[in-house]
Formats: structure tokens, C-alpha cells, sequence
């Protein structure tokens, strides 16, 4: 049995940032899902989620869990990653000033997305966006 | 140790998030950065902070932090504390600068 969700995300939105980490963090601790997993999906799908509202125009999050992973997928309108080996930099970001003023733009998102997923992917266009695709396992 | 015992010894301000004033405290976190914080504050953690907007709490929500303190007399904006409120997340706040109250703070936890 696979449980779905589905969220969109307004880029630039910094007030509704978190919501989709939130009720999945909701669904998983209903779950009964080992508390360390839950944190890892927590960090992970946060961090995606600021990355698209901070860079991007407009995104969809999926979320899909099943008895073996949860599965997040981040797909996004906006600039796209021109480098992305240089986006996994830590410390590297092209965060504005005023999203920088708010504590984030800190270069850590992408890392602490990849520390905290079992699986990770990447792919981005220049000019249309970009998707993300996290893998949590259950057992860990 | 409680939250309301660091907000008495201290002599800190509660702003919002009276509810959760019973919280227990093990450790802290000093951090302007959102996700210096995401990625290594743990739960249970008093969040040292001069960042006052929502995704403060959103945050703190998440990590399941206990309580946020505001240095230098930096005050929540409004929608952070209606957002303190609903997860009874305490926001409190000091004119100390971050370093003495980690500080002052260290000792009362470790101690």
C-alpha cells in the first residue's frame, strides 16, 4: 500500500514554508515511524521546500510512503541550477540579501538535504527548473 | 529543567507560548542561521536567536525545539507569536547578547 500526497508551493511564499514538512511529519509519527526516520525526512523536506520558495516561481511536492521509504519529489518552475556541482557546495548559494537576512541562503540547504536522504537526485534546466528526488528508508 | 525555571533565574520575557512553559529542557542551540539549525539542533534544545519572523516557530516546530530566546531586545513579530501560541512554543527574550545568555544558560543545563 503506498499513501500519496501532493502539495504546491508559491515561490517567494516564506510564510506557508514548512507546511508540507509539517503534515508529513504529522502522517509519519502516525505511522509509528522510528522517531530518527521522521527527523531525517523532516530535515530533508524542509530544506526543499525553502530552496523552492526561494528560488523558484512555483512547485509541486510528492510524497509517497510505503512500508520501505518515503519518497519526496520536488519539482519546480523557476531559474534552474546552472552548476550543480557548485549548488552541492557547502556554503555556496545565490540566496537575495533579504533571503539571507532571514537566516537562510546559508549555502547548507542542498548538503543537509543529501546528509539527511538515502537517495538523491538532481536534475535541473537552466531556465525551467528543477526537480529533486529524495529516498528515505525506513529501516535504517 | 523547566522552561519557567530559565524564564524565573534568568528574568527572561514571555512574549506567547505560555502553554508550553512546562516544557523540559536538555541543551541549546546559538544560531542565526535557519539551517545551521534544521540540520544540527536537537529536540528538546532552548534555540538561542535574534531571528524574530514565523519561520522561526515553523522550525522550532519541526526540531521540536522547546522554547526560542530573543537576544538584545529583539521582539517576535506578531504572526511568529499567534504561531508560538498555536504550538505552545514559548518565545522569550533578554537585552543579554547571545553569548552571555548561552552562557548563563550552559551552566544552568550542564549543571
Amino acid at each position: 500500500m503506498t499513501m500519496h500526497f501532493e502539495y504546491k508551493i508559491e515561490g517567494g511564499d516564506f510564510t506557508r514554508a514548512g507546511y508540507a514538512s509539517s503534515q508529513v511529519k504529522r502522517s509519519l509519527k502516525q505511522l509509528n515511524v522510528d522517531p530518527k526516520v521522521i527527523k531525517r525526512v523532516v530535515v530533508a523536506l524542509y530544506e526543499a521546500e525553502v530552496n523552492v520558495v526561494a528560488h523558484a516561481y512555483s512547485g509541486i511536492i510528492e510524497v509517497y510512503i510505503d512500508t520501505e521509504k518515503i519518497k519526496m519529489i520536488l519539482t519546480d518552475k523557476g531559474p534552474g541550477i546552472s552548476n550543480i556541482e557548485l549548488a552541492m557546495e557547502m556554503g555556496f548559494s545565490t540566496a537575495t540579501p533579504e533571503v539571507r537576512e532571514m537566516g537562510f541562503g546559508a549555502g547548507m540547504g542542498l548538503p543537509n538535504i543529501k546528509k539527511n536522504s538515502d537517495e538523491f537526485k538532481i536534475e535541473s534546466e537552466v531556465g525551467i527548473g528543477t526537480k529533486l528526488e529524495i529516498v528515505v528508508f525506513i529501516k535504517q | 529543567m523547566k522552561v519557567s525555571e530559565i524564564v524565573k533565574t534568568l528574568n527572561l520575557e514571555v512574549y506567547s507560548g505560555c502553554k508550553g512553559l512546562d516544557k523540559e529542557i536538555e541543551g541549546g542551540y546559538t544560531s542565526d542561521l535557519l539551517s545551521d539549525v534544521m540540520g544540527h539542533a536537537d529536540s528538546g534544545n532552548v534555540w538561542i536567536t535574534l531571528q524574530t519572523h514565523k519561520n522561526v516557530i515553523a522550525i522550532a516546530s519541526l526540531k521540536e525545539i522547546a522554547a526560542v530566546v530573543l537576544v538584545k531586545g529583539y521582539k517576535p513579530e506578531a504572526d511568529t507569536m499567534a504561531q508560538s501560541n498555536e504550538e505552545g512554543i514559548p518565545i522569550l527574550g533578554t537585552d543579554m547578547e547571545a553569548f552571555e545568555i548561552t552562557g548563563l544558560l550552559f551552566n544552568m543545563i550542564k549543571g
